[in-house]
């Protein structure tokens, strides 16, 4: 801290010059300001170090362990964890079961993804051009699924689809030539997963729309005219003014999905009342049912920290967009 | 005469497909408050009323006997409570080191800072996990408060930070001329201005801890369990009875939901400042 002190002062003068405009303009010449240069990290500290312990260190543990043999003895404290190299990582990539586990992950974040985003566009897109009290039901509607508690949402939904006294069910068998009284939709994985993807939407869409809409505002009103004048259609003026304008706003919500959605848990966890079946093991799901059922910790860790390397290219992208937004400013 | 009817018949037809938006988004809302305040025996009727059928109260009470309600939403609230004022103390004075001072290093934090929020926590469960039963922490409400500003921080932190570049460096300078320390200047110039947001952000914080399950469900034991995983757990002898999980589901949810639209437009002003400018 205090060699900090002094070795920035003397290094400083030529890279200074950025700072002394602002100090200049913020108070009269000459008073106070000297002692700011740590005053910045003595703000940080705590919040340094509480994400240090709680993130910093879990994160090192979580790669440490996935090169280690860590089981319920180690857990105790009986045997010392010794290291295996990629034992774990040969282990799990080298079963087929994770490779269905990998994909059946990206196809079913993908389709929520995909389905949120184009969703969420479309309702603010509607939600400009209806009367104003339909946009405040509506507004009402999205809050109070956006607020609900996931754990809430999930057993709302269970009991939604419920095979025996689901209102879906008995809704749907109304129709004509439709009869799904009794129908069990998690008795398949695929379906299961499509209801439960219909819960992670639910959840998701009204934090999309909430956020396109507010983008829609700043779209200038003169542009799409001018777009308009010059010949362009509904579908061009939104491709070529509309869309372009929300492209950051876009792209941040996207790779936030992406994240989001590829860590879906409490849902398929409570869903399949905390045993989710083979058919339906996410790389989440999966990674604590390697860990804390199997009681295999390294395996478990390896999974996870897999899971972490397949999104760190959609966190790169997130982070340019947000440090472009941060720059504004 | 058909130039005010054309925009008008347009205008119904939108307004038809947003109340059809309307019923979709607000239906599981609205079944689960259905479900909560019709008898039992209603709620089993394999031809369900899609409307009020008779209102009663006997689901709550039903909710509340099976197993102990008011323990957990007790532990909630301690947990969310602490993390919320840690949270917020901790991470004002991070948002303003990152917001006010121009340092060395600042773009490193904001980029750690962004980058820590966008690791999935279910990845972590393990490590934390090991590490609270290391310290002596597992089972215990304090481990789970520190577990959680892992994502309360974060977020504040990048939060406040919005709240505090939307408002003039030259409110502050201005009071500085007229003899305030910068202390000063911030307790009596920025600290009101920034007051609502703090408060929006505090609330959105506390939703945030009071909704987590998979740390809660890990990291306590059944009898320590916190209110998100009571209504997880929400089985009984005869299987799931759907009437009284609702009527559970709905005192959970409501007064979350509650707060939720009471800070929600705030939240949205704040998160997106300058995003579109971007």
């Amino acid at each position: 801290m205090s060699a900090a002190d002094t070795t920035t002062p003397a290094k400083v003068p030529p890279t200074r010059p950025s700072p002394p405009p602002r100090a200049d303009a913020r108070k009269p010449p000459g008073r106070r300001g000297s002692g700011s240069a740590g005053t910045p990290w003595l703000l940080l500290a705590p919040c340094l170090l509480v994400l240090a312990l709680v993130m910093g260190y879990p994160l090192v543990r979580l790669v440490t362990l996935s090169f280690q043999k860590f089981g319920q003895s180690q857990l105790w404290g009986f045997q010392p964890a010794e290291s295996v190299g990629f034992d774990n990582f040969a282990g799990v990539l080298g079963d087929g079961e994770f490779w269905q586990v990998v994909v059946r992950t990206i196809v079913f974040a993908a389709g929520c993804v995909i389905l949120t985003m184009v969703l969420g566009m479309v309702i603010a897109l509607l939600l400009q051009r209806v009367s104003g009290w339909v946009k405040t039901l509506v507004n009402i509607a999205l809050v109070a699924s956006w607020g609900m508690p996931v754990i809430v949402a999930t057993t709302v939904f269970k009991w939604l689809f419920d095979s025996d006294y689901g209102i879906l069910n008995a809704v749907l068998s109304k129709l004509p030539g439709v009869d799904l009284i009794g129908h069990n939709w998690f008795a398949s994985g695929p379906q299961g997963l499509a209801v439960i993807m219909l819960l992670v939407i639910w959840g998701a869409v009204p934090f999309v729309v909430i956020t396109l809409s507010a983008g829609l505002t700043q779209v200038p009103a003169e542009l799409e005219e001018a777009a308009r004048l010059d010949g362009a259609g509904a579908w061009g003026v939104f491709r070529y003014v509309t869309l372009p304008i929300l492209k950051p706003i876009i792209v941040m919500l996207t790779t936030l999905s992406v994240i989001w959605d590829m860590g879906v848990f409490p849902q398929v966890f409570v869903m399949r009342n905390g045993h989710p079946e083979a058919e339906f093991q996410l790389l989440t799901t999966y990674s604590y049912d390697r860990a804390f059922v199997v009681n295999d910790y390294g395996q478990g860790s390896a999974i996870a920290l897999v899971t972490v390397l397949l999104l760190l290219g959609v966190v790169a992208v997130y982070m340019r967009q947000m440090l472009k937004i941060g720059e504004v400013e | 005469m058909s130039t005010v009817s054309a925009p008008r018949r347009s205008k119904l037809g939108w307004n038809i497909l947003g109340l059809l938006v309307f019923v979709v988004v607000g239906f599981p809302v609205y079944w689960m408050l259905n479900t909560a305040f019709k008898p039992a025996k209603d709620a089993i009727d394999p031809d369900p009323s899609l409307l009020p059928t008779s209102v009663t109260f006997s689901n709550f009470g039903r909710a509340l006997d099976i197993a102990d309600f008011w323990g957990p939403v007790g532990r909630s609230l301690i947990v969310s409570l602490a993390v919320v004022v840690i949270g917020m103390i901790v991470g004002l004075l991070a948002a303003l080191a990152i917001s006010r001072f121009a340092f060395r290093g600042r773009k490193i934090v904001i980029v750690g800072i962004l980058a820590v929020q966008m690791v999935p926590l279910v990845a972590m469960i393990i490590p934390v996990f090991l590490l609270l039963n290391d310290l002596n922490q597992y089972d215990r409400l304090s481990g789970l408060v520190i577990t959680y500003l892992t994502f309360v921080l974060p977020f504040t932190v990048w939060t406040l930070r919005g709240f505090i570049v939307n408002i003039p460096k030259e409110l502050e300078e201005a009071a500085m001329v007229d003899g305030c320390t910068r202390t000063g200047a911030f307790v009596r110039v920025v600290f009101p201005l920034l007051a609502p947001g703090m408060v929006a952000t505090s609330v959105y914080a506390f939703i945030q801890a009071w909704n987590e399950y998979l740390y809660a469900l890990m990291l306590l034991s059944q009898k320590n369990q916190t209110a998100t995983v009571w209504l997880g757990n929400f089985t009984t002898k005869h299987g799931t009875e759907y009437a009284p999980m609702m009527a559970g589901a709905t005192m959970m949810a409501v007064p979350i939901v509650v707060l939720f639209l009471l800070v929600q437009r705030k939240m949205a002003a704040g998160l997106t400042a300058g995003a579109v400018k971007g």
